[in-house]
């Protein structure tokens, strides 16, 4: 049966690219401000008006308890000045981040590692909005280097209003299915936003077809062999609607000239090989392939920024939890590690990283606006994975998992809360994967309980 | 693959394949395994020329290129139409229902021709239907309520020669009232979740008919759960 269906996921082979840029890198102290020449220009006097206001309705409302206080500054800021985003990114170094999944990780690898050159102001909470970036750069006025995550709907704006020198174009696959179809238009869009950009490099992943339609007419791009792809939204081409047909890890278009281009850095076993064959070891402390991949595109893009390749990886190293994933809970004699994923490419992911040891499985899915309302996916993660295993279905549509689970012979239980889900296993480790609105109120209840 | 296996050819998964479609087929695959039937999933790509010679045929649900991709392809390789020319069994889910019927019309008023095993014309709707349904079986078709979840905004109209699946009690369907088609052996819905796992009633009927035979009850708690708590969502 399990023939169908599921994604092939290409494997890297050890093959040198070529890169015909320079590889000078100047790493200055961890944390150190860069000469004066590098600090963000002035901001205008409304920019800056906007910004003190904003930054203390921000403080207000955390005070309150209205939230992290992660966007509502910046969306004052921006009200006030609808120019702010351009005006605080102007006269910064500035990375953009963006592609459906992986972007948090990334982007706080990109932030760690071009700690090497400077301050760097970046939003870590996943506030990946204008509004988002409006706060997280007027918090670091003087940092002059800037890695933003950008949610893919925003690149466009974001990209326009603050000319980065790097963007990152992570992958592209359906995030819910409501929103079916965007995935193409997304693809439009970023592709669009791409090419209206000057001297910005992008580094791309050449394993995804969506992600390399968008960058392939950009004057510098950078492509990352990653191994990771979700290939079920791209069966057709972006471009004409041709099929892709896929060869090992190579794939083209039957119908247009679209094809992986060739990687100028690739990602094989726990390394990467620079573009001029160098291989570095990554002993990641994140868990998985994907991660690693993460690791990549963050280094191939720091090292644009100027950071030296090792110096970029050391760095990247110690990152070992992402806003909470990852993060590691104890209850009851249980070592509980939090997991998100959010969509079909992303459990499909997650679900090979728990594969890796054999401990109990709590899956928590809601199906809040947030998440999509629409579970259908759930049949398009290969739960067959977890035959064998102790799991354990929760989140309010815990039941539509138990459906999904009972056909693919993966014997469980049902609990709705995921905490008493937790203290139901064997002591121990036990892995909780969540989705998105499941993942975040989890993880905001494991914090009260810290 | 032996006289004694039932055949579910699951038809372009790599481009109908949207709203977790491989349910349906799994769904029928392991109903008929539990209960000793021996049955097989037979992926039919892109590319490929589609069998004749399957028991049950399931067509899923795919984004406005890839759909026009598929029926382009399922004209070319008339395989489907040829199965049910020799009472094939088959279940058309949003796509499906839309490639199936005489002719269907996208937003851009661009009409494809369908595959006309369906007396049924589609057209894009105004607004999209996005919700839980809940429907009851036309004809006593079925037990039970029909429910599943849409997201489409198209909307369908039979014709005499095609009977609806349900009537619409939550929820659009075709047209608001009536959610479907029925034509010999062809069943379609516009219902997602996908359809199968929510409806064991409906999957066990398409059993019946592949195998000639009424199968044996199988009483899956988690099933029976999820329909309760869907329909209390709905209502
Ligand atoms: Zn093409």
């Amino acid at each position: 049966m399990s023939r169908v269906g599921y994604p092939r996921v290409p494997t890297c082979a050890l093959r040198a690219g070529v890169l015909a840029r320079p590889a000078e890198g100047h790493a200055e102290p961890a944390g150190s401000i860069a000469g004066v020449n590098d600090s963000p220009a002035r901001l205008p006097l409304r920019t800056a008006a906007a910004v003190r206001l904003g930054n203390m309705s921000s403080k207000l409302s955390q005070k309150m308890g209205l939230g992290a206080g992660g966007m509502i500054g910046g969306r004052i800021a921006l009200k006030l000045d609808p120019q702010a985003l351009a005006h605080l990114t102007d006269g910064r170094h500035v990375a953009v981040v963006t592609g459906t999944n992986g972007k948090t990780t990334s982007t706080m690898m990109l932030a760690r590692a071009t700690g090497a050159l400077g301050e760097v102001a970046t939003n870590h909470s996943g506030a990946n909005m204008p509004d988002g970036h409006v706060t997280a750069l007027s918090k670091q006025p003087d940092a002059p280097y800037a890695v933003l995550e950008c949610d893919e709907g925003y690149f466009p704006a974001v990209a326009g209003a603050s000319s980065p020198e790097v963007a990152v174009l992570l992958n592209l696959s359906r995030d819910q299915l409501d929103r079916v179809g965007e995935v193409r238009t997304i693809e439009r869009s970023l592709r669009d936003a791409i090419n209206a950009l000057e001297n910005c490099t992008i580094v791309a992943n050449c394993d995804d077809v969506m992600v390399t339609s968008a960058a392939k007419d950009a004057k510098t791009v950078i492509w990352v062999a990653t191994g990771t792809g979700w290939h079920q939204d791209s069966a057709s081409c972006p471009r004409c609607g041709d099929p892709i047909r896929w060869e090992g890890e190579h794939w083209h278009c039957t119908g247009c000239d679209l094809q992986r281009p060739k990687p100028d850095w690739l990602t094989v076993d726990n390394a990467l090989v620079t573009p001029e064959g160098v291989k570095v070891e990554l002993a990641l402390r994140l868990p998985g392939k994907f991660n690693q991949a993460n690791a990549v595109m963050a280094t191939a893009a720091a090292h644009t920024m100027g950071v030296p390749v090792d110096e970029a990886v050391r760095r990247l190293r110690g990152v070992s939890n992402v806003s909470g994933r990852y993060r590691t809970i104890e209850r009851n004699g249980r070592k509980a590690r939090l997991l998100l994923s959010k969509n079909p490419a992303g459990w499909s992911e997650t679900l090979t990283v728990v594969k890796e040891a054999d401990h109990p499985a709590v899956l928590v899915i809601n199906a809040q606006e947030a998440d999509g309302r629409d579970l259908s996916w759930l049949w398009d993660v290969p739960f067959e994975r977890l035959q064998g295993r102790t799991v354990i279905a929760s989140g309010e549509r815990a039941t539509d998992l138990a459906v999904r689970l009972t056909y693919a012979e993966v014997e469980h239980s049902i609990v709705p809360d995921p905490l008493k889900a937790v203290d139901a296993m064997p002591q121990g480790d036990v892995e909780v994967i969540a989705n998105y609105t499941a993942f975040r109120d989890l993880n905001a209840r494991a914090a009260e309980n810290e | 693959m032996s006289e004694s296996t039932v055949q579910i050819a699951l038809v372009l998964p790599d481009l109908l394949g949207t709203y977790g479609d491989f349910g349906n087929a799994v769904v029928l695959e392991k109903r008929m395994n539990w209960r000793g039937i021996k049955a097989e999933i037979v992926p039919v790509m892109f590319g490929e020329p589609v069998p004749d010679s399957c028991d049950i045929y399931v067509v899923g649900g795919g984004e406005d290129t890839a759909q026009t991709l598929a029926v382009k392809h399922l004209r070319e390789h008339p395989g489907l139409q040829r199965a049910v020319t020799k009472n094939a069994v088959v279940l058309g889910v949003c796509a499906g229902i839309q490639i199936f019927g005489e002719s269907f019309t996208r937003a851009d008023q661009i009409t494809h021709p369908g595959m006309g095993l369906i007396d049924s014309t589609s057209h894009a709707g105004g607004s999209r239907a996005i919700g839980e349904v809940l429907a009851t079986p036309a004809n006593n078709l079925f037990e039970g309520v029909l429910t599943g979840f849409e997201n489409h905004q198209g909307r369908t109209v039979l014709g005499p020669a095609a009977q609806p699946l349900a009537h619409v009690k939550v929820g659009t369907g075709n047209d608001g009232s009536v959610e479907g088609a029925v034509q010999g052996r062809i069943v379609c819905t516009y219902l997602h979740g996908p359809v199968l796992p929510r409806n064991p009633q409906l999957a066990d009927l398409l059993i019946e008919w592949a195998t000639g035979a009424k199968p044996a009850p199988l009483d899956l708690p988690a099933v029976t759960q999820l329909r309760n708590e869907r329909q209390r969502a709905a209502s």
